[in-house]
């Protein structure tokens, strides 16, 4: 091992393509600290970061624990996981129109009525909900048909 | 020294599914994803000619030299270009989730740092993160109109995709060899083929992704970027509709621009109304003249002489950066007939002022590729009628590839600028 890895922990290499990268990252921020509201973009680049890993990620992975703990005739965990998962992302990438916070002023701009995103949303979460829930429903009829009666749901979970 | 309790342990993250290959498959997409809305929104860059006249919202002076001399054709080209800039990075976001969860361990390693090699990993990785996460943020509020920042967003999201870009490429070159030896033991495709009862954590890695208290699984590694998958189509679909138009338009339930335009030739979307952009009908009434200049010479014409200039008619795309297009047929003066009326035919630059008084873009310069195209035109009409005063009337610039706002509405001067 040379004395530079040794003192350093990697190769010159991993060094020098991170210094490269810091300059240019360097540059590229030197022109926001002069940019107008400098403070808010700095808010905005460590908020999104926080909320994202020490929020959202936390909300839904607690979310999720709890939709493991539910047993029933078959796993119901993903037939939970999926509507909520996509009906969460869409309103994660949506909010502003879902929640009316930029329908006003998307209005006023174009002069045509917003479309009612909320309601929309509700729908296609509603639509999810039935779909998975039906597949849901099938899903335990059959196993239930394909299972000899007497065999509790306890046992079918431990051993599969 | 012990590491602190929860997420700081081993033991806490119980994902059977993480682990160096569901990663190494994750980054991978998320790669081609980051790669196809970096280049697009470098060329839209581009393709807004930062360096002449007034264009550049970012100061030219500190700019980077990426300029290309964006075409004039194809007409398509910038709602192409826009349109997967904005559809593909919504296609992306599901992948950016599933990446940061799979490496979620990794935020709560310990010890936090054990070598300035460590360090300066960490560091690059936080300045990776928060301007991917700052970069789809803006970009996705941004798109719907909500300004929930006091920042100028073109400069900000601008700056933000070279750290973005810069933190990224020195990531790929650490991370590399890993994906490599993830891809040779597991194979690119081998788990998926994997059921939920062969489903098994990842032998344990070094960098601590695979957990050291496996929970029984829940899904299978197929399942999970299934899950993924359908996410980016959900999204694709509810907004794809705005940018390629057709059959596709009223299933983009959740597009900005899915609002009624309302019927007749003048029913199709508008970026920005008179009334917002302070144009009073007076303003376009009988004492309206176009003014075009060329050196010395100046004339001034009133909209009727216009229209007893030789008209011509292209179907021609109004591509907005927020990814929305809608394609019409207009009718006007070609730009370079104007050219040859004021005795500038070998212009190099033409500068389009609105009767605006106030907005970033209440003048563009256009480069003579894009004024010298023939089909780039002064439009009176679209779709055989007079245009509306929102679609710009009494004149308006459209140019075949050119980003939306830069086909000026209710044009008040032309000035021909330079040689060619």
């Amino acid at each position: 091992m040379s004395r530079f890895r040794r003192r350093y922990g990697a190769s010159p290499l991993h060094a020098l393509a991170h210094l490269a990268a810091f300059a240019l990252a360097g540059f590229a921020l030197l022109q926001l600290v002069d940019a107008r509201d400098a403070g808010n973009v700095l808010v905005w680049f460590i908020g999104a970061v926080v909320l994202h890993d020490f929020v959202l990620l936390p909300f839904y992975s607690g979310l999720d624990r709890a939709a493991q703990a539910i047993g029933g005739r078959v796993p119901a965990v993903n037939h939970l996981r999926v509507p909520a998962g996509f009906s969460a992302l869409l309103l994660l990438v949506y909010f502003p129109l879902i929640l009316g916070l930029s329908t006003p002023k998307l209005e006023r701009v174009s002069g045509a009525p917003a479309g009612d995103y909320l309601g929309r949303w509700l729908l296609i979460t509603g639509a999810l909900c039935a779909g998975s829930g039906a597949l849901y429903v099938v899903r335990s009829r059959r196993a239930a048909a394909k299972r000899p009666p007497g065999t509790s749901a306890a046992t079918r979970r431990a051993s599969s | 020294m012990k590491a602190p309790p929860g997420p700081f342990r081993p033991g806490f993250w119980r994902s059977p599914l993480r682990g160096p290959w569901l990663t190494t498959v994750l980054g991978t997409l998320l790669l081609c994803g980051v790669t196809v809305v970096a280049i697009t929104g470098f060329l839209s860059h581009a393709a807004y000619e930062p360096g002449i006249g007034h264009n550049g919202i970012v100061d030219p002076a500190r700019d980077l030299p990426l300029g290309i001399g964006w075409p004039a054709a194809p007409a398509w080209l910038y709602g192409l270009t826009q349109g997967l800039h904005v559809n593909v990075g919504l296609v992306t976001v599901p992948l950016l989730l599933a990446k940061l969860w799979s490496v979620i361990p990794r935020l709560f390693a310990w010890p936090p740092v054990a070598s300035a090699a460590q360090a300066i990993e960490r560091a690059s990785i936080a300045l990776l993160v928060s301007s991917g996460v700052f970069e789809f943020a803006t970009g996705v509020i941004n798109a719907q109109n909500y300004y929930a920042f006091h920042f100028r967003f073109v400069v900000a999201h601008y700056y933000g995709a070279v750290v973005f870009v810069a933190s990224l490429a020195v990531h790929i070159v650490v991370k590399l060899p890993v994906m490599v030896r993830a891809y040779r033991e597991r194979g690119v495709l081998g788990p998926l083929r994997e059921d939920l009862a062969a489903t098994r954590p990842e032998p344990p890695d070094p960098d601590g992704l695979v957990a050291r208290a496996p929970a029984a699984p829940t899904i299978t590694r197929r399942g999970l970027l299934g899950f993924v998958g359908a996410g980016s189509g959900l999204l694709l679909l509810a907004n794809v509709g705005e940018s390629i138009g057709g059959p596709l338009r009223p299933l983009s339930l959740l597009a900005p621009r899915s609002g009624d335009p309302g019927p007749g030739p003048n029913g199709f979307q508008v970026n920005k109304t008179a009334k917002v952009a302070g144009i009073r009908p007076e303003m376009t009434g009988d004492g309206y003249r176009l003014v075009l200049r060329s050196g010395d010479r100046e004339l001034r014409l009133t909209r009727a002489e216009l229209l007893a200039l030789e008209q011509r008619t292209e179907e021609l795309p109004i591509a907005c950066v927020e990814g929305w297009t809608t394609t019409q047929h207009w009718t006007g003066v070609p730009l370079t007939s104007l050219a040859d009326a004021v005795g500038a035919a070998g212009a190099g630059e033409l500068l389009v002022e609105s009767l605006q008084a106030s907005g970033t873009f209440r003048q563009v310069t256009l480069t003579r590729t894009q004024f010298g195209n023939e089909r780039a035109l002064l439009a009176l009409k679209v779709n055989g009628a007079d245009l509306s005063i929102d679609h710009g009337f009494p004149a308006r610039v459209i140019v075949p590839a050119l980003p939306g706002v830069h086909n000026t509405k209710w044009v008040a001067a032309i000035t021909f600028k330079g040689t060619t």
